[in-house]
């Protein structure tokens, strides 16, 4: 129910890591639960009353050992399941032709692209202030880099998030699976102008992506 | 047990002391324990109060603020972002090391080792006097740092490099000059404390006291004291290489001069999230100590209790990198933090359901510090449980710096610390100053602030699952974020009413301070040894004669005696003489 207020997710990941939430806000939700009744049920039952006399017992070592052993495996379960989505995210960079540097400044974000030749760094580069396009259903990896301050890229209908940090160049990728248009806000405080520090994704159908090229780079 | 504390102090016992022996240059742990606990409380109403700010912003940004008119001239009341960055990162900075630090390990680490465990005073009492003067200090810095130009630290609590290292990314030059100084006393004030308290419990146990027969909260504060002891040591050198970069010009964390901003974010952690645990720690012991006393049981698994508290201490070192996954940290280090931060959860969850084994068959007294004990458990359930979303990697992809992470840590340090803290007060009050708290007021101001906190708390988790992130200064320039202002508005309403149930607090506290009903000796019929000292206990505590111990200190409705406790100094005729 908690997932209700999830914004609608638009990338391949996303899906993993909704799944996720949603098992693990069952779990933790039904944990709460029996906790909190067991709680209200004692307070109730064993409320104080005039000639009662408390049980005299220090504890109960093989239920302190189901306790022990039961939240154990859950939590190692857990972990097992997050591993393989983690390191599909984070480790397993797709093969893709389509590279986006996104370099994060005090506060915007400075997005290049290669342009037709594929490389950064040669005449035919192309920078927008605060604009990614990218096709829908194709993988994207952006090149981040950081000027000044820690920023963080945020894509919330994308689950993505990743820190920009000067000095380094990290790679991370999605998938978008909709077409639209998505906030890229900074996640990271990095000023006094970190609120309001956004971008925006465009995520176009193919044909428009191409249309989308063709004007950037009408020579090509 | 032999211990020379026994014997060595007895001819000091009976002399007064001048008053500025007694409220000064006091050695006396009891009086440490007040000045700490004086000095958390008035720090937590300028925390509290820049909370409100903080809110106020968020539910109706750019407006102004009701109040501040006085002091924000220029925009005629309405909170600049420069301000508002400093609001939330100093409403962290006071609440965290000014408020609960000196309140659980500060002043209830001073007041209740010597008094648990039988000692005339901590080991070391000059050291103890050094280190509140030095939190003193600390503290006044810290204050200072409001009245420089360009106003104080703006970088949120973790002050990350380079944001923090660098006067013009941040604006802000001796406010965060002086945060770091500020807290690089703080660090020796809390090493002094810290290895006082170890060695006091190691050595100055009284006899018969032995380690297993040692009351919860203090076996709390001991460990958080083992934490401290190797925590700040990092921090305080991070503090010292921060300034260095600020003003001496190094690069530690400047990539330019060759320096790793990520350095930071380690150091800041490998500290921090001990941190976290020197912060619930003690509250866990206080609940582990109030449970038994107003549940007339004896607590449920002494010794897991015990072992857990040690795990946690041990597991503690090795989940820091949680705070880090998308930090562009090596994601391969990241599947590690994941096992051991699941991990860590599990002596928490044994914690809770031994409470709840605490609970059951008990003849429970509804007084007010076991309502606010009883609000510790109940909430810091909610805080350990939301920790697991973070603990799953992906999900801390899409949560990290989001809402969710200002509840969690709410839930833990306010829901834990603060309504630990409450108990705490509610319930040795009657032994620190000689008097009873009113306890109509003490409900008056429980109720309230238990419902508002939740209030206020709870649907902050909800924003945040909405994607809403923190430290931002204003939600509506977000699109995504339009549909939840509504819970902005809502949960800064609750926020206000929270604040103002404090203010039964702040009555029922002086009030009773002068004119509160005598406190008898051991107003809750406990067992622990501080409920024989007199109300307030004298300098040394004990008048002639250490107290002999000869049994754990939760041995409530033992069959053995009439009554439903059973004070750990009283010999029964037959077992003493078996003894000696």
């Amino acid at each position: 129910m908690l997932s209700w207020w999830l914004p609608e997710n638009v990338s391949t990941f996303g899906q993993e890591i909704d799944f996720l939430f949603e098992l693990i806000y069952w779990i933790t939700g039904g944990v709460f639960v029996l906790v909190a009744v067991a709680m209200l049920a004692f307070l109730v039952m064993y409320r104080h009353r005039e000639g009662r006399r408390a049980r005299y017992t220090h504890g109960n070592t093989p239920v302190e050992i189901v306790w022990t052993v039961v939240p154990t495996l859950i939590l190692v379960v857990l972990t097992a399941l997050s591993i393989p989505t983690w390191a599909r995210i984070k480790m397993q960079l797709p093969q893709t032709d389509l590279k986006i540097e996104v370099m994060a400044k005090q506060f915007n974000w400075i997005v290049t692209y290669p342009g037709p030749d594929g490389k950064f760094g040669t005449d035919d580069d192309k920078t927008f202030d605060n604009e990614v396009h990218v096709p829908v259903g194709k993988p994207v990896v952006l090149v981040l880099k950081a000027k000044d301050v820690i920023h963080s890229v945020f894509l919330p209908n994308l689950r993505f998030k990743q820190d920009a940090v000067p000095g380094r160049e990290i790679l991370a990728w999605f998938e978008a699976t909709k077409p639209g248009k998505y906030e890229m806000p900074c996640a990271e405080l990095c000023g006094f102008g970190h609120s309001g520090m956004r971008g925006w994704l465009f995520v176009h159908t193919p044909a428009d992506y191409q249309k989308w090229v063709k004007e950037q780079w009408p020579s090509s | 047990m032999s211990n020379p504390a026994t014997h060595a102090t007895v001819h000091e016992a009976h002399h007064e002391l001048g008053f500025v022996r007694t409220y000064i240059f006091s050695t006396d742990h009891k009086m440490i324990a007040r000045q700490f606990l004086f000095l958390g409380l008035f720090m937590m109403v300028i925390g509290g109060l820049l909370a409100m700010v903080v809110r106020w912003q968020l539910a109706w940004p750019e407006t102004p603020v009701a109040g501040l008119g006085w002091l924000l001239t220029e925009t005629e009341g309405v909170l600049p972002p420069e301000a508002y960055n400093m609001a939330f990162t100093m409403h962290a900075t006071i609440m965290i090391f000014f408020v609960i630090m000196p309140i659980l390990a500060g002043a209830f680490g001073n007041f209740c080792i010597p008094l648990m465990i039988g000692a005339r005073d901590m080991a070391f009492p000059r050291l103890n006097m050094l280190s509140i003067w030095a939190a003193f200090l600390s503290g006044g810095v810290m204050l200072a740092g409001f009245f420089v130009p360009q106003g104080h630290a703006a970088s949120g609590w973790t002050a990350y490099a380079p944001l923090s290292a660098v006067a013009t990314y941040q604006g802000v030059n001796w406010g965060q000059n002086l945060w770091l100084i500020s807290l690089f006393i703080l660090t020796i004030s809390s090493l002094m404390g810290a290895i006082n308290y170890i060695t006091t419990v190691i050595n100055m146990r009284a006899p018969g006291m032995t380690f297993f027969r040692m009351p919860l909260v203090v076996w709390s504060l001991f460990i958080t004291a083992i934490l401290l002891l190797l925590a700040l040591p990092v921090l305080m050198s991070a503090t010292a290489m921060l300034l260095f970069d600020r003003t001496l010009g190094t690069h530690w964390f400047l990539p330019e001069g060759g320096g790793e901003p990520l350095l930071w974010q380690h150091l800041f952690w490998f500290f921090g999230h001990p941190e976290v645990y020197i912060l619930i720690l003690p509250a866990m012991g206080m609940a582990s100590e109030i449970l038994p006393v107003f549940a007339r049981k004896p607590i449920f698994g002494y010794r897991a209790m015990v072992y857990s508290m040690l795990a946690i201490c041990f597991l503690s070192w090795m989940v820091y990198g949680h705070h880090m996954f998308v930090s562009g940290m090596d994601p391969r280090v990241g599947m590690a933090f994941t096992l051991t931060t699941m991990v860590i959860a599990v002596p928490s969850a044994i914690k809770t359901f031994n409470w709840l084994g605490t609970l059951w068959g008990g003849n429970i007294r509804f007084t007010v510090p076991m309502l606010n004990a009883l609000a510790f458990v109940a909430m810091f359930v909610i805080g350990g449980l939301s920790g697991v979303f973070m603990a799953s990697t992906p999900v801390d992809i899409f949560i990290q710096d989001t809402y969710f992470i200002v509840a969690h840590i709410h839930y833990v340090v306010f829901g834990g610390s603060i309504f630990g803290a409450f108990a705490a007060i509610y319930f040795w009050f009657p032994k620190m100053f000689g008097r009873m708290l009113n306890p109509t007021l003490g409900h008056l101001h429980f109720w309230p602030t238990f419902v508002f906190f939740n209030l206020t708390f709870f649907p902050q988790h909800i924003v945040g699952v909405g994607g809403m992130m923190r430290r931002i200064y204003n939600p509506m320039q977000y699109e995504f974020l339009q549909h939840l202002q509504w819970w902005n508005v809502f949960i800064t309403w609750s926020a206000f009413a929270l604040g103002l149930a404090q203010i039964f607090f702040v009555i029922n506290f002086f009030w009773s301070l002068f004119a509160g009903k005598k406190a008898p000796l051991n107003p809750w019929q406990s067992n622990t040894l501080e409920w024989i000292a007199p109300s307030p206990p004298p300098h040394l505590n004990w008048g002639d004669r250490i107290p002999t111990v000869y049994r754990g200190p939760y041995e409530y409705s033992s069959p053995e005696v009439a009554e439903d406790w059973f004070p750990q100094n009283r010999s029964l005729p037959a077992r003493a003489a078996a003894r000696h």
